[in-house]
């Protein structure tokens, strides 16, 4: 049996909307869960009603491939753990591209080969063109082979970075402007070389392809660990637009539709990255972090604190604000901190957790952890919501982030970071730093906050020193 | 014509991307970002066309391996964005774990 092409695209009219209403509801806390249920059912729809397209006569290789599909997405979706999603969000970007990638790639042969299966005017009409491409089409597989490619192997990277299979940090070589440069270059004179002259197989087809996929992993390589959630956004703004350009190779109006709402949604995302670093985009993708000035050296003393005096002051305080940054969730010690947080509840503290824009390794991954660990999220109080709240708390506990709190980036005009908004913790009438050892953050910017007349280090694992306090509270 | 149409669909799309998305408390960006990207994989569509056609060897090869991946992308997302908002609670469902 199969659809009417027009029956088939009033129904992606109704995969639209929900997707629509679902992007929309999961804008707010209340709603959001079943906003995205509306967008799995759009989804769902779309699916079940193309696979009645006339099109498609065989059906083996779609089953086994979605049931593999599936099955993968399900197992990893249900296993990750919630400190690693991050990596599981790059690596869904990365299929996402790699699928836009190889939609364009199998559209070509439909193009360039006449067959039997285009001789209709189906619903994804790539129909009636067989006898020859046109140059509209083999632009738009062009755009969805190059953005596709850059998402995959960008993603990959982004993967490996974020889950520390290579080094997180920014990779910066001379000369790293002429070489992306040239593969700008080679991409368009491959791109202007097959449209000229299309044929299967073409070298300039398999130059093109190598080089988009060579970009992604030169466009990752320098962005830095800390600049991580901007490098996420983008992906995923990337993954949208990979998808509408494989609307446009197929002319369907759903892949647009979707691809670019997708792809705007990303942009904007990123862009509340980079503000909340002070940094434009271009700079977040051009340059390293911190190669340009100096820091002025900070000078002072460090105050270390144990378990037990640190004990002694939150059991009289009668406000403390969490600050946790990327170290929370390395230590996995967010159970342990709502744990802590609820003994001085009871103790009849007010308790809050600041969360900075950028904490984390993706936007909003501070928040995903807490909310794992049962912090119902009214406790979850943005960066520009808690300033105003700092100088009146007594105990401000930075548990595991370091650029999102240094001073620097208000005062030092030398600092790299300096105009990043950040967390006024050292306005906090008490500040205690959770910390491994000295040294500085992801940035490797030294933070005067460590040094302040305020400042109580406690040295040491992070959730093993949350967990003596909370063992000090219980007895 | 068609892609006159088409880039009309995609200006509009965009322009309503921006709107929508505008205003989401942090809090949500996560969610927000994996249920975006699970949408993204709508190119699965595509994929199934690709796959299920009549056609050379190697485009149903590549259309079955685009199925595949968009569907990791499609469930994984959606699922991983639904687990994520299942642990989202108020002050008074939350505490016990």
């Amino acid at each position: 049996m199969t659809l009417s092409p027009v029956f088939i695209n009033f129904t992606y009219i109704i995969s639209a909307i929900l997707f629509i209403y679902g992007l929309k509801m999961l804008g707010h806390p209340d709603t959001a869960r079943r906003g995205n249920l509306l967008s799995a059912i759009g989804m769902f729809i779309a699916i079940v009603v193309t696979l009645f397209a006339q099109e498609i006569i065989r059906f083996e290789y779609i089953i086994g491939a979605m049931l593999a599909g599936a099955i993968i997405g399900a197992l990893a979706a249900r296993l990750v753990a919630m400190t690693s999603m991050p990596e599981m969000v790059a690596l869904f970007n990365g299929s996402g591209g790699a699928a836009s990638l190889l939609v364009g790639w199998a559209v070509l042969y439909d193009e360039l080969l006449p067959s039997a299966g285009s001789a209709a005017d189906g619903v994804l009409g790539t129909a009636g063109l067989a006898a020859g491409a046109s140059t509209f089409t083999l632009i738009t597989v062009i755009l969805s082979i190059l953005i596709g490619g850059v998402t995959a192997s960008g993603s990959v990277i982004a993967y490996a970075k974020l889950a520390e299979k290579m080094t997180s940090a920014a990779i910066v070589f001379s000369g790293q402007r002429i070489v992306n440069s040239l593969i700008l270059l080679g991409i368009v004179v491959s791109a202007v070389m097959f449209t000229m002259d299309p044929a299967i197989g073409s070298t300039w087809f398999w130059v093109l392809l190598g080089l988009s996929l060579l970009l992604g992993v030169m466009a990752v390589i320098p962005i830095g660990g800390a600049d991580m959630p901007v490098v996420i956004s983008l992906l995923n703004s990337y993954s949208g637009l990979a998808a509408c350009a494989a609307g446009f190779a197929i002319e369907n109006n759903l892949l647009i539709v979707a691809g670019s709402t997708v792809g705007a949604a990303g942009i904007i995302l990123t862009n509340i990255m980079c503000k909340a670093m002070n940094r434009s985009l271009a700079n977040v993708l051009f340059s390293g972090f911190g190669a340009v000035k100096q820091a002025s050296k900070v000078e002072g003393e460090v105050k270390p604190i144990n378990v037990d005096d640190a004990y002694l002051i939150l059991e009289s305080a009668s406000s403390v604000v969490f600050v946790p940054g990327y170290g929370m969730a390395v230590a996995q010690a967010q159970h342990v901190v709502r744990e802590l947080g609820e003994l001085l509840e009871k103790n009849g503290c007010e308790v809050n957790f600041a969360i900075h824009p950028v904490a984390g390794r993706m936007p909003g991954h501070m928040n995903v952890l807490l909310a794992e660990a049962n912090v119902p999220y009214e406790q979850l109080v943005e960066m520009d919501d808690i300033n105003p709240r700092l100088p009146n708390t007594d105990v401000a506990i930075v548990i595991g982030a370091n650029d999102v709190v240094n001073p620097a980036a208000r005062e030092d005009e030398n600092s790299p970071i300096y105009g990043m908004p950040i967390i006024n913790v050292d306005h906090a009438r008490t500040v205690f730093v959770l910390k491994r050892s000295m040294g500085s953050g992801f940035s490797g910017v030294d933070n005067p906050l460590f040094f302040g007349e305020n400042t109580r280090m406690l040295f040491g694992d992070a959730k093993q020193s949350i967990s003596g306090l909370v063992a000090a509270f219980k007895s | 014509m068609e892609a006159v149409f088409l880039s009309f669909i995609l200006m509009l799309s965009i322009f309503l991307g921006f709107e929508l998305i505008s205003k989401v408390p942090a809090t949500l960006h996560t969610p927000l970002m994996s249920g975006a990207n699970a949408i993204s994989g709508i190119t699965v569509l595509g994929a199934l066309i690709a796959a299920g056609q009549d056609n050379a060897a190697a485009a149903t090869w590549l259309g079955a391996t685009a199925v595949m991946f968009a569907t990791i992308n499609v469930v994984g997302g959606y699922m991983v964005t639904d687990r994520m908002l299942g642990m989202f609670k108020k002050k008074d469902k939350g505490g016990a774990a």
